[in-house]
């Protein structure tokens, strides 16, 4: 059983999380670097450009990647410290082993046996409760060359259909709504193409805090011309000098788009010709807008009417523009629907496919996109082939070798994952970057998950909150000590490059898997000498899907700085060879994809993109009389995700030590909370109490509260496990609550430092 | 070597969102050992999320440099404002108390002021100065004037600052409206410390011209509790 062996404090003492400050080599005011290597930053979707300094094995600092076309050299504070994460005293230097009789519960094992262990556990729980009773959940950070090894390891070698990624909390909700309007899942346009246009809706996104570099993009749009709308239950830098802030109330989005489609289609502010000729579905979505007039619009969304007729009129007229959302809209029960909703109002303008014209999502994980594309999601094969059709399955075990007959059907999403532990299906699970005792919904549920598995391995590089359950724990790699590709937030394909060696016993995340599968006896597929042979198999397993990378090669990659997937080997119209530069936009009339063949530019047989009714449905445990105030959560600028790394950066943990709640003075007032007070957050599945923050920058019916913090600290404690029906989001991004002041301080105030 | 004459320091407030990559990144320059030379501030947070990145502003006649008894603070040639020299610094904190940007701070560990010295480093040597390469909402730019008139329509570059009857140049350079740049090409201060952020939303107004944003009503006024 996968409980604590110790009691948490002890594990925290000896494992971290601890801070990381300048010292040593990396505070010489002599100390050159022996080289500087361009690589990228390995937080978020940004994938911003950076060269590391190196020297003696050692990260020293950076330098900024100043030719490097999308940051040109620019980094948010993350980026700047991120070289901190590594020579950490923290970091898993050999394998570990739970045992209840260390000081801080684990002891250290030498790799082989560490291996051996895995694969002896994973060997025995299949071989009495079967295949499927392994589990694998991956993560999104890593590159794209492992995820494809991942999914390729859970399949073949494993012979399981339970894997799935961290992914699922993130990109979800817009991958599916892209899949159904359009055929593909991707941005359409380089971010380039946002300077120059008349109107940008940012629909859902903190952008100076989660992706800090589009905010260059945002602002050099203005400075253009461009007008802004911002969508935001909270006043955020990007909101707070937009032309038109829309401060919709929580779980409301799907409304506040069908009412903006309205007052289009009751004005005629529509391009019929696009409409008529490449889209399909437009009769029925006009219908269903037909009840959303401005009136009642406003009275769902709390957006008032006035902005909402601006709005359309804005969007309506103009002649140019990009709309970009996050999980803003995304993390919500009807996510997919909220994606569509704003997919409608981009074709409804015709304004895709085109210079200075497009429609964006912006990934959060590092590679978000890539991650998701090449066979580490429960229901999809290398280059978004689908693992449910007979053709695409049968193309992959041709691949990889296997008898399609032996290839297992789709998964379930990652929390579903963990139900199937609960109700004991599943007994094993090895997971790799991914923490999902902070970074998912209800967590004392998986907490109680966690504890039920019968045997739990974990591959990291720090003992994170999750692993600390773990019986073996296996040293894996910083992103900075191996190589591959990630795609990035425009769908660049771009080149990690190694700067350092593993220290100790650490390895390279793909050679753990594959001597896992050596250990198990089953090393055919996994004999990979390196990322550069595993994306050459990438290449060919995503050739002739829609995600096609077969003409991707490092050296193109060096060579352009990046590559826009996809890219072919071949002419997918002639089927010549060709030196194919990449797709840096999508849906250009008179475009050929191998979908369309010729009919049209979206990846439909008929060339034409869907309209989809994107129906409006409240929120699953919305605010109520018992809990009658809407919570939110999300980033802070100097955090990512649950923390794993930042949390163990001292100078980002300076700048927002431990989570805070914000609340409006309103609410304050009426609750008797001062800013800095201890305050208690409640929903149906927990309480956890934090610091107050009294700002004017949130809607007075919400408060917010960032995600980057575990146990007693963590709002997932709070938000619920509901999910889309169809993207299987979480909605992280309302619940009801109800909010006091506390008595006290809490017990960890004492105990934990803020990291903690 | 110094700093190139034709590539200016260019400040616009307007654009920061307080994400702090300019503090960090000071700290990384080589010769500053771990310390930020400049500073973040809040304009006032619960109002709003506007926030200012503080970097020196580097006075054609510094008044950190007029009134240090011990005169430790030097301008260089080029326009560099320099930090206390080490030697003969004494840690008085006339310059902090005197400065109109509040720029300097007192290193109460080594007892000495240090400040941004516009990366002097850096500068002389061609780079850009780290807080400003790395600046995600280029709130802090640094090139030419060409530069600046082609990215930035909207704004113009001003750089002298009205505190009461004194007028100060500097060497940095502030955006401001470019509507409002051509009648008054001044920031007076001193009529701006008045000005209350104008409800939730609101840019710094810089200049008592500057326009009031569309949306600078409370838009959370009619949300019911």
């Amino acid at each position: 059983m996968a409980r604590l062996p110790v009691d948490e404090l002890r594990i925290i003492e000896g494992f971290g999380p601890h801070l990381s400050r300048m010292s040593g080599l990396r505070l010489s005011t002599s100390a050159e670097p022996e080289r500087l290597v361009k690589t990228h930053c390995c937080f978020c979707g940004q994938q911003c450009g950076i060269q590391l300094k190196v020297r003696d094995n050692q990260v020293i600092g950076f330098e900024p990647w100043e030719e490097f076309p999308f940051n040109r050299g620019m980094l948010c504070p993350k980026g700047v410290k991120r070289y901190l994460q590594a020579a950490h005293p923290d970091r898993l230097t050999t394998a570990l082993r739970r045992d209840p009789a260390a000081p801080h519960g684990f002891s250290p094992l030498g790799y082989e046996d560490a291996v051996a262990a895995v694969a002896g556990r994973i060997e025995q729980i299949q071989r009495t409760h079967g295949n499927q009773a392994v589990a694998v959940l991956g993560g999104a950070s890593l590159t794209t060359e492992k995820t494809y090894l991942l999914g390729k390891f859970a399949r073949v070698c494993l012979k399981t259909p339970y894997i799935d990624y961290n992914g699922r909390l993130c990109m979800v909700s817009a991958g599916a709504a892209n899949k159904k309007a359009f055929g593909i899942d991707r941005t359409t346009n380089p971010w380039s193409d946002m300077v120059g246009t008349d109107v940008i809706w940012v629909a859902g996104s903190n952008v100076a805090e989660c992706s800090p570099i589009t905010t260059n993009y945002l602002w050099q749009a203005r400075e253009q011309g461009a007008r802004i709308i911002v969508q935001d239950p909270r006043i955020t830098p990007a909101a707070r000098t937009c032309d038109l802030y829309l401060p919709v109330k929580p779980g409301r989005d799907a409304a506040l788009f069908a009412g903006v489609l309205q007052g289009m289609i009751e004005h005629d502010w529509l391009d019929r010709a696009f409409i008529e000729g490449f889209t399909s579905g437009f009769d029925q979505v006009a219908e269903y807008c037909r009840q959303w007039t401005p009136q009642r619009t406003a009275q769902v969304t709390g957006v008032p009417e006035r902005s909402i007729r601006l709005a359309a009129e804005w969007w309506g007229t103009a002649k140019t523009s990009f709309l970009f959302h996050a999980r803003g809209i995304e993390h919500h029960s009807n996510g997919v629907q909220n994606a569509l909703g704003t997919i409608n109002l981009v074709l409804a303008s015709g304004r895709i496919g085109k210079p200075k014209s497009g429609y964006g999502t912006i990934v959060g994980q590092g590679n978000g996109q890539g991650g998701r594309e090449h066979g580490q999601k429960a229901d999809q094969l290398p280059g978004w082939r689908d693992i449910s059709n007979p053709e695409h399955r049968k193309y992959i075990a041709g691949v990889w070798g296997i008898d399609e007959k032996d290839l297992p059907g789709p998964g379930v999403d990652a929390y579903e994952l963990f139900r199937k532990v609960d109700a004991g299906e599943i007994k094993a699970l090895l997971s790799i970057c991914f923490n999902p005792k902070v970074s998912l919904p209800d967590s004392t549920f998986i907490t109680r998950c966690l504890e039920k598995l019968e045997f739990y391995a974990a591959i990291d590089f720090f003992l994170n909150d999750t692993a600390r359950h773990a019986d073996v724990v296996l040293p894996g790699s910083l992103q900075e000590e191996d190589e591959g590709t990630v795609t990035q937030v425009e769908c660049r394909v771009i080149k990690i490059n190694k700067a350092v060696e593993c220290p100790g016993d650490a390895r390279q995340d793909w050679r753990i898997v594959q001597d896992i599968a050596g250990a198990l006896g089953r090393p055919h597929g996994f004999t990979f000498n390196g990322p550069r042979e595993i994306f050459d198999e990438l290449r060919i397993a995503s050739k002739g899907g829609v995600a096609d990378y077969s003409g991707v090669t490092y050296e193109k990659i060096e060579r352009q700085m990046g590559v826009f997937w996809p890219c072919y080997s071949e002419d997918p119209e002639t089927g010549q060879p060709i030196d194919h530069p990449g797709t840096p936009r999508l849906f250009e009339r008179g475009s050929y994809n191998p979908v369309a063949r010729g009919n049209g530019p979206f990846y439909f047989p008929d060339g034409k993109a869907r309209f989809n009714v994107a129906e409006y449905r409240p929120p699953v445990d919305d605010a109520d009389e018992e809990y009658p105030i809407y919570l939110t959560t999300g980033r802070v600028v100097s955090q990512f995700l649950s923390g794993t790394q930042t949390r163990r950066i001292g100078p980002l943990v300076d700048q927002y030590p431990e989570p805070r709640v914000e609340l409006h003075p309103r609410l304050a007032d009426t609750l008797g909370i001062e800013d800095g007070a201890w305050t208690t957050v409640e929903t149906r599945r927990g309480a956890i109490t934090v610091r107050a923050m009294v700002v004017t920058t949130i809607r007075p019916d919400t408060v917010f509260i960032p995600y980057h913090w575990p146990g007693q600290k963590s709002p997932n404690r709070l938000t619920v496990a509901a999910q889309d029906p169809i993207s299987k989001i979480p909605q992280y991004k309302v619940c009801g609550c109800r909010v006091r002041r506390a008595d006290g301080p809490p017990e960890y105030a004492a105990l934990l430092e803020s990291q903690q | 070597m110094a700093k190139p004459d034709h590539l200016h320091f260019f400040i616009d407030p307007s654009r920061c969102i307080g994400c702090q990559a300019c503090v960090h990144a000071c700290t990384e320059c080589d010769t500053h050992r771990g310390h930020s030379m400049i500073h973040l501030e809040y304009i006032e947070r619960v109002e709003s999320v506007q926030t200012v990145p503080v970097v020196c502003m580097h006075c054609e006649q510094p008044t950190c440099a007029e009134v240090c008894p011990a005169d430790a603070i030097k301008r260089s040639g080029d326009g560099v404002v320099q930090s206390a020299s080490t030697p003969r610094c004494i840690a008085c904190g006339n310059c902090v108390v005197a400065c109109p940007f509040g720029v300097p701070e007192l290193y109460d560990d080594r007892q000495i002021m240090m400040k941004c010295d516009m990366c002097y480093d850096r500068t002389s040597v061609g780079k850009k100065p780290m807080c400003a390469t790395v600046c995600p909402s280029q709130a802090l730019f640094f090139g030419t004037r060409e530069q600046i008139e082609q990215l930035r329509p909207m704004s113009a570059p001003v750089n002298e600052f009205r505190f009461g009857n004194q007028t100060i140049s500097t060497r940095v350079l502030t955006m401001v409206p470019r509507g409002v740049a051509s009648r008054q090409p001044l920031v007076d201060v001193t009529a701006a410390m008045d000005d209350r952020p104008a409800r939730r939303a609101v840019m710094l107004r810089v200049l008592p011209e500057a326009p009031v944003p569309s949306d600078a009503y409370d838009p959370y006024e009619n949300v019911p509790l």
